[in-house]
């Protein structure tokens, strides 16, 4: 050890090229050979523990990417080595990730996107002047009139008000401030900053935040990290999971014993559960969460996603807006939305914005400075965003083009949330509610008493154990509802419509073999 | 949780009630964090722009954006090869365009292979996709001289500033005395204090020596470590290496010197390197952590916990607005790398246009390539300039009485010490401001130059500087330059 310490410290002579060709000090080879023998003896103890880490951070779970994703990957890697397995593939149906699953992007987002990457491109016959046009607007929009800059920390200015403008004629004219605009690095971006401002408090004054059960877990793993206080309101999944407003008022009761509940997240349309809330329903929570002095959050990223001939989506703040001045002037509202879902399923550009309502000047000037540490949200992202917001509108070149791409991705997803509810329906022992919008489908699943035993035994949550075997045994990945909270004693779990219709239904099937195996299994 | 004064009559006037989230009820470490980079002048700076757009008279014609390290903005040109690639990868239906290079179009075909659906949409996996994770180990061996990395200890991450975040945040535990602190370099980076601020962990400085260039002295390690741990539980060690704002590269003994320190103190290691390709001085050569790290063989490198930085934004590339970056660990124990990984997990994934970038960065063209060519000219033109700018820039302070820089050795900043008349001085404190602050306020006012006081990097009690990119174009750089020693003489003049 000693001598390869001392050839070490003389490390930085002239290089000669090591036994396998590459050129490299010999130091540094004698480096290598130090570093594949560890000592044995005395290790001492890192610095950095489990013990001695944050214990916020380590409290934190999410489920979407948690551990039977890590299995479905150590399973992929086995079935690249070879090892034969009941099936072929991994069916990745635990994430909402729409292009990984086959969907293709939109041709006229993509090639406005690489008009701003390369903007040679400007000269180029192969592209329509719409694109070209909104390229050249967004490009004018930067610095150096590139992608390349650091945007103002809020976003690109005229980004911003193109999203104002997006939203005034979503919300049929309900004025929107660009000022209140901020792009964001996804939408998970900007829910976990609004969050972190809110959290204040001690013991039993600690912010309490309500959140859905079952929830998109990114609420309850910020909640963790932030140490806050998660109180949970629960969806009646016997009305299709609807917002029982009783159901709040329940939860801010009880919560008031042991933390200051200060914020209402909604989910709408829902996710996990899919739900598209009625505009009742928005109003009595409005009403609910300006009786109780609750900061509203509103993640609305699937607000494109909308199923069912019954629902409509209505924005929180077109109601708000709507609901008059005592309302619309007094709620405090954070709404959401992303490039990842919807028709575009840009989730790799990491693409968002956030809208506030009512919130006090200075706290926008405390937001605009914690986001102005991280600088900016990647530019390519907001670009994405300001296409999302500003698509073709009939007259454009590229109008027919992109309706039809977008018609056929929602129609598509339309006919494979119908297609995964009737079938899961057809199941014994499962029962799944109508797919009313968003992506996935949360099917309940009816377990037997022997089966909840042998999950108990191996330590595991019962759907976890279920989902385990079924991924096992058919490579299907899906989440357990267990991951996203369910009434005590149900068992569920989520899986993603977004795979292509014939393979969705090849899946559908052999999860309906399993679940009728597993029945038989643990009768 | 009374509001102030002021916001109960307006309340009251506007019949409104009180809101759930004010300054008082809001989250006091958030309240704490600064961020001069992009602080109260450069709000000041932006107002200013908005008056000459709407045409009103100023002694100036534009504001110059000096604040902020990023290259593009001020002019600099992408490299080709990196913005073909990608725009390759965005919309491959140009891979069938005789108007890219075939090197290029591998490029795209070979990272679109890598994505889910082999689309840059689909997320990644949460540490990054890993073709690009195992060309950034490799990358980083042959940057290295042949010392290995692992694949699996290297993270993608949203810019470097994401990472660094992340790393932080696991470290932060205890609570009073045995709150985790963190000692970092005045002047420093702000994204370290304002983290810090953020996480409510306990702020350790160490001091560069001004006098020696802006070295890094462990007696002043030592100095700083005893200090502090008489009221908190120090963790880990920041260094900036090439520094920002100070520009100063680290020799390798100072790094080896750095090392041992950590070790015998028990510091994780946090190397912040995103300047690595910007080091400009004939006397300077950059030795990652890493390399030194493993040089010196057991028991540090087998030992001692290592993060180093890396980042899309500055070298050759300036890449800001994409936020690639990369975080490569050394040493962490297995179990806290997988709180890491899920931990990251939770924001799902980089911003994969960001990671394919930096792919390209790790691996360009290769001498036998056909964009090889335009590739290095473009990427020594720049990188010649910079060098050309630094000498310029460090020249002209070094003429001007009043106003002494270092060696602008490495980064892309000078950071002038300036003298300020005590008249000044007095007059900045009745306003409330620090003096470079006042300073560097009058500065804008007067010639529309935008550039950040020392006070927001840190600086020894009395002394005051501030923080200028060397970014403009040579020949504006040269009349701002001038303009703003000229300014200086005028102010030391005025309040004499």
């Amino acid at each position: 050890m000693q001598r390869a310490a001392a050839l070490l410290r003389r490390g930085c002579g002239p290089r000669t090229p090591g036994p396998w060709g590459r050129n490299q000090s010999s130091a540094a080879a004698e480096a290598s050979a130090v570093l594949n023998v560890r000592p044995e003896r005395s290790r001492r103890e890192r610095i950095l523990t489990l013990e001695s880490m944050n214990p916020q951070v380590k409290a934190v779970e999410y489920a979407v990417r948690g551990p039977i994703v890590l299995k479905a990957g150590e399973i992929e890697l086995e079935l690249q080595r070879g090892i034969k397995k009941p099936f072929t593939e991994v069916i990745r149906a635990n994430i909402g990730d729409a292009q990984a699953m086959g969907q293709q992007p939109i041709t006229f987002l993509r090639q406005v996107m690489a008009l701003c990457t390369y903007p040679n491109l400007l000269d180029s016959p192969s592209f329509p002047e719409d694109a070209k046009k909104r390229a050249r607007r967004i490009l004018q929009a930067c610095g150096g009139n590139s992608l390349g800059s650091y945007s103002a920390s809020q976003g690109v200015n005229c980004i911003r008000e193109d999203v104002a403008a997006y939203i005034t004629r979503r919300d049929g004219g309900v004025p929107a401030d660009p000022d209140n605009i901020y792009l964001t690095t996804g939408a998970s971006d900007g829910i976990s900053t609004i969050l972190k401002i809110l959290v204040s408090g001690g013991g039993k004054s600690r912010t309490g935040v309500l959140i859905p059960i079952p929830q998109y877990p990114l609420y309850s793993a910020v909640i963790s990290e932030l140490d806050a206080i998660q109180v949970n309101y629960y969806l009646d999944e016997e009305n299709c999971w609807a917002l029982n407003v009783n159901e709040l008022r329940r939860a801010v009761k009880e919560a008031k014993d042991h933390c200051d509940p200060k914020v209402l997240c909604i989910i709408n349309p829902g996710n996990p559960t899919g739900q598209v809330q009625s505009r009742k329903c928005i109003e009595d929570v409005i009403h609910f969460a300006w009786e109780e002095k609750l900061f509203l959050l509103a993640d609305e990223v699937y607000q494109d996603n909308v199923y069912s001939p019954d629902c409509r989506f209505h924005s929180f703040k077109k109601v708000l807006y709507e609901m008059g001045p005592e309302y619309s002037s007094n709620v405090e509202l954070a709404s959401f939305h992303s490039t990842s879902k919807g028709y575009m399923g840009e989730c790799g550009y990491r693409g968002g914005y956030m809208e506030v309502i009512n919130l006090h000047p200075e706290i926008k000037g405390q937001l605009v400075k914690l986001l102005s540490v991280r600088l900016c949200p990647p530019v390519s992202g907001q670009a994405a965003m300001d296409i999302v917001v500003n698509p073709p509108v009939p007259g454009e070149e590229s109008f027919e083009q992109f309706s039809r791409e977008k018609e056929s991705v929602l129609g598509n997803l339309a006919k494979k949330a119908k297609l995964t509810e009737d079938l899961f329906n057809q199941v014994p022992g499962i029962h799944c509610n109508p797919l009313q919008g968003a992506m996935y489908a949360f099917p309940r699943i009816f377990l037997p008493a022997k089966a909840v035993e042998a999950a108990q035994a191996h330590q595991m949550a019962p759907d976890m154990f279920y989902c385990m075997k079924l991924l096992e045994e058919t490579g299907i990945c899906v989440v357990p509802g267990s991951g996203f909270g369910q009434r005590e004693g149900t068992y569920h779990f989520r899986m993603t419509i977004l795979p292509p219709v014939e393979k969705l239904k090849t899946v559908l099937q052999k999860v309906k073999d399993f679940h009728i195996n597993f029945l038989e299994k643990y009768a | 949780m009374a509001s102030s004064t002021v916001d109960q009559s307006q309340v009251a006037r506007n019949g409104l009630r009180e809101k759930v989230l004010t300054l008082n009820s809001m989250n006091p470490r958030v309240r704490r964090v600064e961020y001069a980079v992009r602080g109260p002048i450069v709000q000041r700076a932006l107002e200013l722009e908005q008056e000459l757009r709407q045409g009103v008279k100023k002694p100036f014609t534009e504001v110059i954006r000096a604040n902020i390290g990023d290259a593009q903005a001020m002019g600099q040109r992408p490299i080709t090869f990196l913005r073909q690639v990608l725009a390759l990868c965005v919309n491959p239906d140009l891979l069938n365009s005789p108007n890219f290079p075939d090197d290029a179009k591998k490029r795209a075909e070979r990272i679109l292979q890598a994505c889910g659906g082999h689309s840059l949409g689909a997320y990644s996996i949460s540490s990054g996709i890993q073709l690009i994770r195992e060309d950034v180990a490799q990358y980083i061996e042959r940057r290295d001289g042949g010392i290995p990395a692992d694949p699996n200890n290297v993270f993608l991450s949203t810019g470097a500033s994401d990472a660094i975040v992340t790393v932080l945040k696991l470290l932060v535990a205890g609570e009073g005395h045995t709150r985790t602190g963190v000692l970092i370099p005045i002047p420093q980076y702000p994204l370290y204090s304002a983290t810090l601020a953020e996480l409510g962990a306990v702020q350790v400085d160490y001091y560069l020596e001004e006098e020696r260039a802006w070295a890094l002295d462990v007696a002043e390690l030592h100095r700083a470590l005893c200090q502090a741990r008489d009221h908190c539980c120090p963790r880990a060690l920041c260094v900036i290496n090439p520094g920002n704002p100070t520009g100063q590269v680290q020799t390798r003994e100072c790094i080896e010197d750095v090392i041992r320190f950590a070790f015998q103190e028990r510091l994780f290691l946090l190397a912040d390197e995103v300047y690595q390709d910007n080091v400009y001085s004939a006397g300077s050569q950059f030795h990652s952590f890493k390399k030194v790290l493993m040089e010196m063989g057991p028991p540090y490198a087998v030992q001692q916990e290592l993060a180093s930085f890396h980042s899309t934004s500055k070298g050759y590339m300036g890449e800001c607005g994409f936020r690639g970056g990369y975080v490569e660990v050394v040493n962490m124990d297995p179990a806290v790398q997988q709180q890491m990984l899920k931990l990251m997990s939770v924001r799902l994934c980089p911003p994969v246009p960001g990671q394919a970038l930096l792919d390209l960065v790790v691996s360009p063209p290769a001498p036998t390539d056909p964009s090889f060519m335009q590739f290095q000219a473009e990427r020594q033109a720049v990188l010649a300039e910079l060098a050309a700018k630094a000498r310029l820039t460090e020249q002209v302070f070094s003429e001007a009485p009043g106003i002494s820089c270092n060696p602008v050795q490495g980064a892309m900043y000078s950071f002038p010490r300036i003298q300020l008349p005590p008249r000044a001085v007095q007059l900045a404190q009745e306003l409330g401001l620090a003096p470079d602050m006042f300073f560097c306020l009058c500065l804008l006012e007067e010639t529309g130059i935008c550039v950040v006081p020392g006070s927001g990097f840190g600086q020894r009690e009395g002394t005051y500087h501030f923080r200028m990119t060397i970014l403009p174009p040579l020949e504006k750089l040269r009349l701002l330059l001038e303009k703003l020693t000229r300014f200086h003489a005028k102010f030391t003049l005025e309040y004499s």
